[in-house]
């Protein structure tokens, strides 16, 4: 029921069709890779993806964000089927990822947002290397490149109402690993890969 | 002929309409074989389609009265206003001058249309609005192509919400013995302003020759604007008895509004065009975005508000 309303006031607001370009919506376990503008990117993708892709897909939400308030922590866990992660954690190198593999582990697709913080750009920025050490922890996982259109005109950095304006998701190819890349090599091209969907490929 | 008959036999009618073109399209759809022919023809289909489903959101909404009407036309709003805005480049430091237009300007002008304060919603978009937006634009402190910026707003709040709201404006005109009857004025205005545009794109497909600005919209043809337009004046005369006009005003109303509508999609065109687009959006299937239907609308119902308004309370 909140799910309905939930994907009724994103479609009324800022309609977030999918746009399947080089990939198709498929059960298979995937990791989505995104570009990163607002909160309403987890939102986004989430209501883009079918619904029964939709069940066995987790959103890697930031916990100051999506954990903050009653309303929103249970839409973050119990709607949306979020991992919370905390950004500030320190650790050892790759620490925060733990709760990522245990949901790979599990057999389930994760949406990760791998600049780690919200820009401001059309294009998405560098790419932090969590994105390269679950791939190849877990090299069977589909890497799906996937682009935001409009959220960060939609919904801009340090603003507190979305305006309506249309947003698309755009999923494109599954990135192809290379055997013995180079962890900067590779999450340089995975940038490439979400870039390459910016430009509009409507007519 | 009591209010309910005429709607009745008005909506009749466009069924009849639509019925027949159905009808058309299907047999069409069967013999139509080359591949451009099958093209127009399924196009030719997804508007009939499309116009079945318009008809009857018109029928409900004049059925369950002003209060839904005016809530329909402010949907109108929203969606033709987003279409704008996306479409327009936009940066962080219009995001307040956009908030104020989607949730208070729009809000603002259909409440009070719906409580026909007529004074307050004549000037709020170009007077208060006009003050308003580059005011809190401004408070960003980003000067970068700022009268762009605030201009293409102000001009997307003008076409989207203002002049759209003068359609359902039509339903607070009081016309001496005539009580109630705006909704049929609001109905003279679609008809004729909607079925200009089918007509010219019928005319335009069967005997376009001669182009009327190859570069802003290359599918306008001389051919199809006459033919089109004069089939909307005729049609504009025939509805006289819905109206408070004589067959021959009727006509020259319909005349005004064909006028403008034409106008009205050269203008939009040309905005698409410099923009580097062809539709607004793809909401409605075979016709692209809800303003690409609303254009010509959008410029006729001020002028015919104020004809109406002026002539005839």
């Amino acid at each position: 029921m909140i799910d309905l309303l939930l994907i009724g006031l994103t479609r009324f607001l800022v309609g977030g069709q999918a746009q399947w370009i080089g990939a198709v919506p498929d059960t298979r376990q995937r990791i989505y890779f995104a570009n990163h503008a607002s909160h309403l990117d987890t939102l986004l993708i989430w209501s883009a993806l079918p619904r029964p892709l939709r069940a066995s897909t987790h959103p890697i939400a930031a916990a100051d964000y999506w954990g903050r308030g009653k309303l929103r922590r249970h839409i973050a866990l119990k709607v949306l089927n979020a991992v919370l992660v905390d950004r500030a954690t320190q650790g050892p190198p790759g620490a925060a990822l733990a709760p990522l593999r245990g949901v790979l582990a599990e057999g389930e697709s994760l949406v990760l947002f791998p600049e780690g913080t919200r820009g401001s750009e059309r294009l998405p920025g560098p790419f932090k290397s969590g994105l390269y050490w679950l791939s190849q922890e877990f090299p069977e996982v589909e890497l799906i490149p996937t682009y935001l259109d409009n959220p960060s005109r939609a919904f801009p950095k340090g603003t507190f109402l979305p305006v309506p304006i249309s947003c698309t998701v755009r999923f494109g190819a599954p990135l192809v690993r290379r055997p013995g890349e180079e962890k900067d090599e590779f999450l340089e091209r995975a940038r490439t890969a979400v870039s390459t969907l910016a430009s509009d490929p409507v007519s | 002929m009591s209010l309910s008959d005429k709607l009745f036999i008005l909506f009749g009618g466009i069924s009849t309409l639509l019925g027949i073109a159905s009808v058309i399209g299907f047999v069409l759809s069967r013999k139509v074989t080359s591949e451009s022919g099958r093209a127009t023809v399924d196009n030719l289909n997804a508007r009939i389609k499309a116009w079945w489903a318009m008809v009857a959101i018109f029928a409900v909404s004049f059925a369950l009265g002003r209060g839904v009407t005016v809530v329909l036309f402010a949907l109108t709003s929203f969606y033709t206003l987003r279409e704008f805005i996306s479409l327009t480049p936009t940066r962080g430091a219009d995001h307040l001058p956009l908030v104020a237009a989607f949730y208070v300007l729009l809000p603002l002008q259909y409440w009070l249309i719906w409580t026909d304060w007529y004074a307050l919603f004549t000037i709020l978009v170009p007077v208060y609005g006009f003050l308003l937006l580059p005011s809190l634009a401004a408070l960003k402190g980003d000067a970068d192509e700022f009268l762009l910026r605030v201009s293409r707003i102000q001009w997307g709040l003008m076409l989207t919400v203002y002049c759209i709201s003068h359609a359902p404006a039509l339903l607070t005109l009081d016309i001496p013995g005539r009580p109630n009857e705006g909704f049929l004025l609001l109905f003279f205005l679609i008809t004729v302003a909607q079925f200009s545009d089918v007509m010219q794109y019928v005319f335009g497909k069967l005997f376009g020759r001669t182009k009327v600005a190859p570069v802003v919209s290359p599918s306008k043809t001389v051919e199809g604007l006459v033919g089109g337009g004069l089939s909307a004046v005729a049609a504009g005369a025939g509805l006289w008895w819905i109206t408070p006009f004589t067959p021959l005003e009727a006509a020259a109303m319909a005349l005004a509004i064909v006028a403008m509508g034409f106008l009205g999609g050269l203008s939009l065109s040309a905005v698409k065009r410099s923009m580097g687009v062809k539709d607004w959006g793809t909401m409605i299937s075979g016709h692209g975005g809800v303003l690409d239907r609303m254009d010509s609308l959008s410029f006729a119902a001020p002028v015919f508000f104020h004809l109406a308004r002026y002539f005839y309370t």
